[in-house]
């Protein structure tokens, strides 16, 4: 009679590498769900293309580099990076752009480096920086939200502007993104940027329709979306709730000093909370456990780093928005704060 | 401390960092009360139960062992001694899989039981207060108990302490999710543990008593909490349940928030720590006097089908403990000794429950699913997150993988407690407790390999030293027994080639001694067999040459035919000397006999010799030419003599012998010398003709004074055939040497012949000279010597021995032209003059190659001869050569000028 040997221990939380990432998807239906009430069909057509091209590609590499495709396939890993892409692209952006996006993110960012759990820097962020970099004009189409559109954009018109950017009807994207008036409309970070450099104020900007009656017309909303996916996953137990809470807390305090000392110049703690990718960059992106810090101490280093970079690119920087810079920087300082931020070891009092 | 208890009084806990909590299983068994099995019909008792050393056997196979009887034996305090659980028979003693993950066999002792249940007897003791602290000690020792709880260290170890501790902690925590066994041992037996308790604190007199139990065992606290209202000091802390809160470390960390520093033991803070069911052998040992026979063992898991907890016997294989709980064997089936977190699987069932054995869980694979595969870390943190040790398992295993040891250890690898939380969190399936013990193995390997290769090194460096110190000790010893060798042949060697020459030279000394003379030549110095051979040879050749009064006619290259000649010419010479007897003065026949018999026993000698040195013929030949020379002047001198001067022949016929002798020495040693001692030859022989000269024209009223300088002549040729043999590649050197001999001879002759006959007293001076000239000679042998030892001394000792001979020169002419009135004061600078060459000499010998050094000395021995005879001429140049030349030269104005008499010599 001969048994199984095994190491202990032997017993294991159910919890799995899979599961998290299923889990991560499903959290970010009430995000996409209010991206998709506001801006058309358009962010459901780019999320499907780009895990479309995110699964493929990584099939791809996965086959070339000899490897059991279908568990790697089944972590999600590859889903999920695809879906951040499609929520990050403009929802009336070209399909190339979205392929390109999923296709470097998969072949350069992760694979690359070695695959999941070896990549430096977070996917699906640093295919955004190439798109935003190398295609800027496509990059910050974004159209106003639909109840602003002079014209109502069916599902196939979204299809067919997706893939030659022109409505059935001939309408271009740039057409479509005229209000009534016949002003491009643009994101309310993007307006109020725009309208600081002109010499407005804030309340004066927000006078902009895009501002709509809180923050944001469908961004905030969008935000929150994220926010109530981002709490269950914290109450799932499949983030650490130190990344998004320090993030958050540090954006908050940041912007909050910078309100006090020029009201007129700056935005409140809550525009900068609800708009953009404030949210989804809190919950979903910076908690991407293979390019966050490990540590306790190195996750709020790292959490208030990028709340700063953001805050700091947002109100001086080139772009209107800067959660994917800032993610990018503070990846690559995560091996620095996880060297400087080790634990003391039990036992070891007084010598490290 | 006190606040520590204060604390605790009012139920405020510690948290230690990480920790998990795995689901609960402890309500499969924590509800049934521990069964007693059915005895097994085999025990199977492994000599090693804990940590530490066996002990030795007690007893052998076919052994009727009674319950409780001792089975091994230990002196060893980290050995405890295991008991018969039972009464029965010893069926074999081999080895057997033990408890151990890696599924190893030792030697364990087969026990069949006969059912009897036979006690050894025992000693109740009803108050254990009545027992010293070293008997109870001793007790817990003999009693064969060691952690009941973990790695089974012996406890008489642990409570062998002085007493005075801050806390004795008691870790019921029993914090794996399965095992209820400490759980129902409390409830069971709460007084007994109690009991055990106050044992202890009789033992150890610690301040508080903290009993660690986790809140999931709501009746063991009560049952605690009841049983321990008689005794103040102890508390039952109820601490919340997370894994690994039963760890030592945790515990200790939970209750008086003290971390135990690494690599030291609680003992360091004041604490001990004991599992509970280890507090129930010790009440078990010390009041019942029974020894650690059984255990309490939880048989869990949902593959049996009553899981129970059951007391075991130590020794019962793990299938009668399963069978009794109605074991459903599934597919993949693993059973567990221990806990689900830390427990191994075991790889059959033969296995026997050991006194660390506190779990078996058989779980089926949906309750414990078998490992899945490991996928990629993701680093998501959580392994660090639930570390109880605070390490970051992540990066100790990415380490582990890369086998970065060094690395390893700075991320304090070792302080892994290996509790399994960082793997049961691990989202990625990742053995991560393997990894550590496999690198952790790995490191003590390796520090294995490195000091055995420390060692290695350092006795190979000793090896080396030893050796090294074995060669020199060799080359010494044979060195030594080289010399030992050599002396013994020279000693051995000599007596049998040299009797003859000895016995010549003997006979030449003797006769020397019978003239009154002082000077000897030192016959011990003829150390060379060869030589002394080639001297024999020589002299014989020299004597056959002399008798035949015809120098050259001997050109022989043949070996054959040379000794044919030497025969010859022997033969030859024999019957010139009987003619010489015969034609000699009846009055005179007593020296020339002398001579005769010296010569005879010289060729004796010859024949046996001229064997050994025969490429030496042209040299000797030469040799014995000159030699021949010197031999017919003596001989017609001898001749010529009046017959009233029977004394002086006499003498000078022994002196030539013995210098015959010597020169014979000079030329054989060294056969590449050939020159320098042809000239050296040449030198004595004209030295002797002088000689002999002069004895001749001597008056016959001179007798001493001829005697002595003649004697003197003899003394001198001595040593400097000595000095040329010793020193074979000094050829210059020596030859200069001879030559300024020579003309010290000479010119001391001269003196000798030209003094006046009424001069008794100065001849004597200048024989006295002479003597001192001798002793010159005798110094420049050791110049040779030194010579040998730094041949590129030459120069300077060349010199050096031409201003000797200078010096004695001027030192005769100035005793032969002496005022007749001043005798003494030349006697005084003759003296002086030999002594200084002596000593320069000697100075020469100390430091060859310190030339400097002696020249100075020669010019102040020079200033000092110069002082004492009263002069004042210095003339000291600084350069080296120069200083030698110039303090001879003022010596010989020293001397000269002593007897303020002024004369004009060439230098």
């Amino acid at each position: 009679m001969t048994f199984w040997i095994a190491s202990s221990p032997h017993n294991h939380i159910k919890a799995a590498t899979p599961s998290l990432m299923r889990l991560v998807i499903l959290a970010a239906i009430p995000g996409v769900f209010a991206q998709w009430y506001f801006f058309g069909w358009g962010t459901i057509i780019q999320i499907a293309l780009a895990i479309l091209f995110a699964v493929l590609a990584e099939i791809t590499f996965l086959a070339a580099r000899d490897k059991n495709i279908k568990s790697q396939i089944t972590d999600f890993s590859a889903v999920l990076t695809g879906l951040l892409i499609g929520i990050s692209v403009p929802s009336l952006a070209p399909w190339w752009i979205t392929a390109i996006g999923s296709i470097f993110a998969i072949c350069v960012v992760k694979q690359l480096y070695g695959g999941l759990g070896f990549n430096l820097f977070n996917p699906a962020m640093a295919a955004y920086v190439l798109l935003l970099i190398s295609f800027p004009l496509e990059m910050t189409s974004w159209q106003p939200v639909s109840s602003l559109l002079v014209e109502d954009i069916s599902l196939f018109n979204h299809f067919w502007l997706i893939l030659t950017g022109y409505t059935w009807e001939g309408f271009s994207v740039e057409q479509i993104r005229m209000s009534v008036d016949g002003i491009t409309m643009a994101t309310p970070l993007d307006t109020l940027k725009t309208d600081l450099t002109l010499g407005l104020t804030v309340n004066e900007s927000f006078a902009n329709p895009v501002f709509g009656e809180f923050i944001g017309l469908g961004w905030e909303w969008v935000n929150i979306g994220f926010l109530l996916g981002g709490i269950l996953l914290i109450a799932k137990k499949a983030i650490d709730w130190v990344i998004p809470v320090s993030f958050l807390g540090a954006l908050l305090v940041f912007s909050f000093i910078a309100y006090t000392i020029s009201p007129d110049s700056s935005a409140s703690t809550m525009f900068h909370w609800l708009s953009g990718g404030t949210m989804l960059g809190a919950f979903f992106i910076l908690t991407d456990p293979v390019s966050a810090a490990t540590t306790k101490k190195g996750r709020v280093l790292y959490a208030v780093l990028a709340a700063l970079l953001v805050y700091l690119i947002r109100k001086f920087g080139g772009y209107p928005d800067a959660i994917a810079f800032a993610v990018l920087l503070c990846n690559m300082a995560v091996p620095l704060i996880d060297q400087y931020c080790r634990p003391r070891t039990y036992g070891h009092k007084g010598v490290n | 401390m006190d606040s520590v208890l204060e604390r605790i009084n009012k139920n405020q806990f510690w948290k230690f960092p990480g920790g998990i909590n795995p689901p609960e299983q402890k309500f499969l068994t924590n509800d049934k009360p521990i069964k007693n099995l059915r005895l097994p019909e085999e025990l199977i008792l492994p000599l090693k139960q804990h940590i530490g050393n066996t002990g030795e056997l007690l007893i052998k196979v076919g052994d009727k062992v009674l319950k409780g009887q001792a089975l091994t034996r230990s002196e060893n305090p980290m050995s405890v001694p295991i008991h018969a659980p039972t009464s029965g028979t010893i069926s074999a003693i081999k080895n057997s899989v033990i408890a151990h993950p890696s599924g190893m066999a030792e030697l364990c002792i087969f026990l069949i039981p006969d059912g009897e249940e036979r006690w050894v007897k025992r000693n109740i003791v009803e108050n254990f207060y009545s027992l010293s602290k070293k008997q109870i000690v001793e007790k817990i020792s003999d009693s064969g108990i060691a952690g009941m709880g973990g790695a089974g260290f012996p406890t008489s170890i642990k409570v062998n302490t002085s007493p005075g501790l801050n806390f004795l902690i008691i870790n019921a925590a029993e914090c794996e999710p399965y095992i209820t066994a400490d759980d129902l041992l409390i409830r069971e037996h709460s007084s007994a543990i109690i009991n055990g308790i106050d044992i202890l604190d009789h033992l150890l007199e610690p301040k508080a008593i903290l009993i660690g139990i986790e809140d999931n065992k709501p009746e063991a606290i009560a049952a605690l909490q009841a049983a321990s209202k008689k005794n103040d000091k102890i508390k039952v802390c109820v601490l919340p349940t997370k894994y690994p809160t039963g760890g030592e470390k945790q515990l200790i960390q939970s209750l008086t928030g003290q971390e135990v520093p690494s690599g030291v033991i609680p003992r360091s803070l004041g604490i001990v720590v004991q599992n509970v069911a280890t507090i129930f052998a010790i009440s078990e040992a010390i009041i019942n006097d029974i020894p650690l026979l059984r255990r309490v063992v939880t048989v869990t898991g949902q593959a049996l089908s009553k899981p129970q907890n059951v007391w075991a016997l130590l020794g019962t294989p793990i299938e009668h403990l399963v069978e009794q709980c109605g074991f459903n064997q599934t597919e993949k089936q693993r059973v567990i000794m221990g806990g689900p977190l830390m427990g191994f699987s075991l790889p059959n069932l033969q296995v026997p429950v050991v006194k660390t054995t506190n779990c078996i869980l058989a779980p089926t694979n949906a309750e414990i699913s078998p490992a899945m595969k490991e996928l990629e870390c993701i680093r998501c943190g959580q392994c660090a997150d639930v570390c109880p040790s605070s390490l970051l398992p992540q990066e100790l295993q990415w380490q582990a993988k890369a086998k970065e040891y060094d690395e390893l250890e700075k991320l304090n690898l070792f302080d892994c407690i290996e509790c399994g939380a960082c793997a049961y969190v691990c989202p990625s399936q990742i053995p991560l407790v393997q990894y550590y013990r496999v690198a952790k193995a790995e490191i003590r390997h390796n520090r294995v390999q490195d000091f055995k290769a420390e060692r290695a090194k350092l006795r190979f460096e000793a090896r080396k030293v030893r050796l090294e110190k074995e060669k020199v000790a060799r080359e010494e010893k044979h060195q030594k027994a080289l010399a030992a060798r050599r002396a013994a042949a020279k000693t051995s060697e000599g007596q049998a080639n040299n009797s003859a020459i000895a016995a010549a030279l003997a006979r030449v000394k003797a006769k020397k001694a019978q003239t009154g003379d002082t000077a000897m030549p030192d016959a011990t110095d003829n150390a060379d067999v060869k030589s002394r051979a080639a001297q024999a040879i020589e002299r014989a050749k020299a004597k056959k040459l002399a008798q035949q009064s015809s120098a050259n006619e001997v050109n022989i290259a043949d070996d054959s035919k040379s000794k044919a000649a030497a025969a010859i010419a022997r033969a030859k010479a024999k019957k010139l000397a009987k003619d010489k007897v015969a034609n000699a003065d009846k009055d005179s026949s007593d020296p020339i006999k002398a001579s005769a018999n010296t010569k005879a026993s010289a060729e004796t000698s010859t024949a046996e010799t001229k064997l050994s040195a025969s490429d030496e013929k042209k040299a000797k030949i030469k040799a014995a030419a000159a030699k021949a020379k010197a031999k017919k002047l003596a001989k017609e001198q001898t001749q010529q003599t009046d017959t009233d001067n029977t004394v002086p022949v006499k003498a000078s016929a022994n002196t030539e012998a013995d210098t015959e002798t010597s020169a014979a020495e000079t030329s054989v040693s060294a056969s590449d010398q050939k020159k320098a001692k042809i000239k050296a030859a040449a030198a004595k022989a004209k030295a002797k003709k002088l000689a002999k000269e002069q004895a001749q024209q001597t008056d016959t009223d001179n007798t001493v004074p001829v005697k002595a300088s003649a004697n003197t002549e003899a003394d001198t040729e001595t040593s400097a055939a000595e000095t040329s043999v010793s020193a074979s590649d000094e050829k210059k050197a020596k030859i200069k040497a001879a030559a300024a001999k020579a003309k010290a001879k000479k010119l001391a002759e001269e003196q000798a012949q030209q003094t006046d006959t009424d001069n008794t007293v100065p001849v004597k001076a200048s024989a006295d000279a002479g003597a001192g000239a001798g002793a010159g000679a005798g110094a420049e042998t050791s110049t040779a010597e030194i010579k040998l030892s730094a041949s590129d001394e030459k120069k300077a000792k060349i010199k050096a021995a031409a201003s000797k001979a200078k010096a004695k020169k001027l030192a005769k002419e100035q005793a032969q032209q002496a005022d007749k009135d001043n005798s003494a004061p030349v006697k005084a600078s003759a003296d002086a003059d030999a002594d200084a060459e002596t000593s320069t000499a000697e100075t020469k010998l100390s430091a060859s190659d310190e030339k400097k050094a002696k020249i100075a000395k020669a010019i102040a021995k020079a200033k000092a001869n110069k002082s004492s005879a009263k002069s004042t001429s210095t003339s000291i140049s600084d350069d080296d050569k120069k200083k030698k030349i110039s303090a001879a030269i003022s010596k010989a104005k020293a001397k000269k000028s002593s007897p303020s008499i002024n004369q004009e010599e060439s230098e």
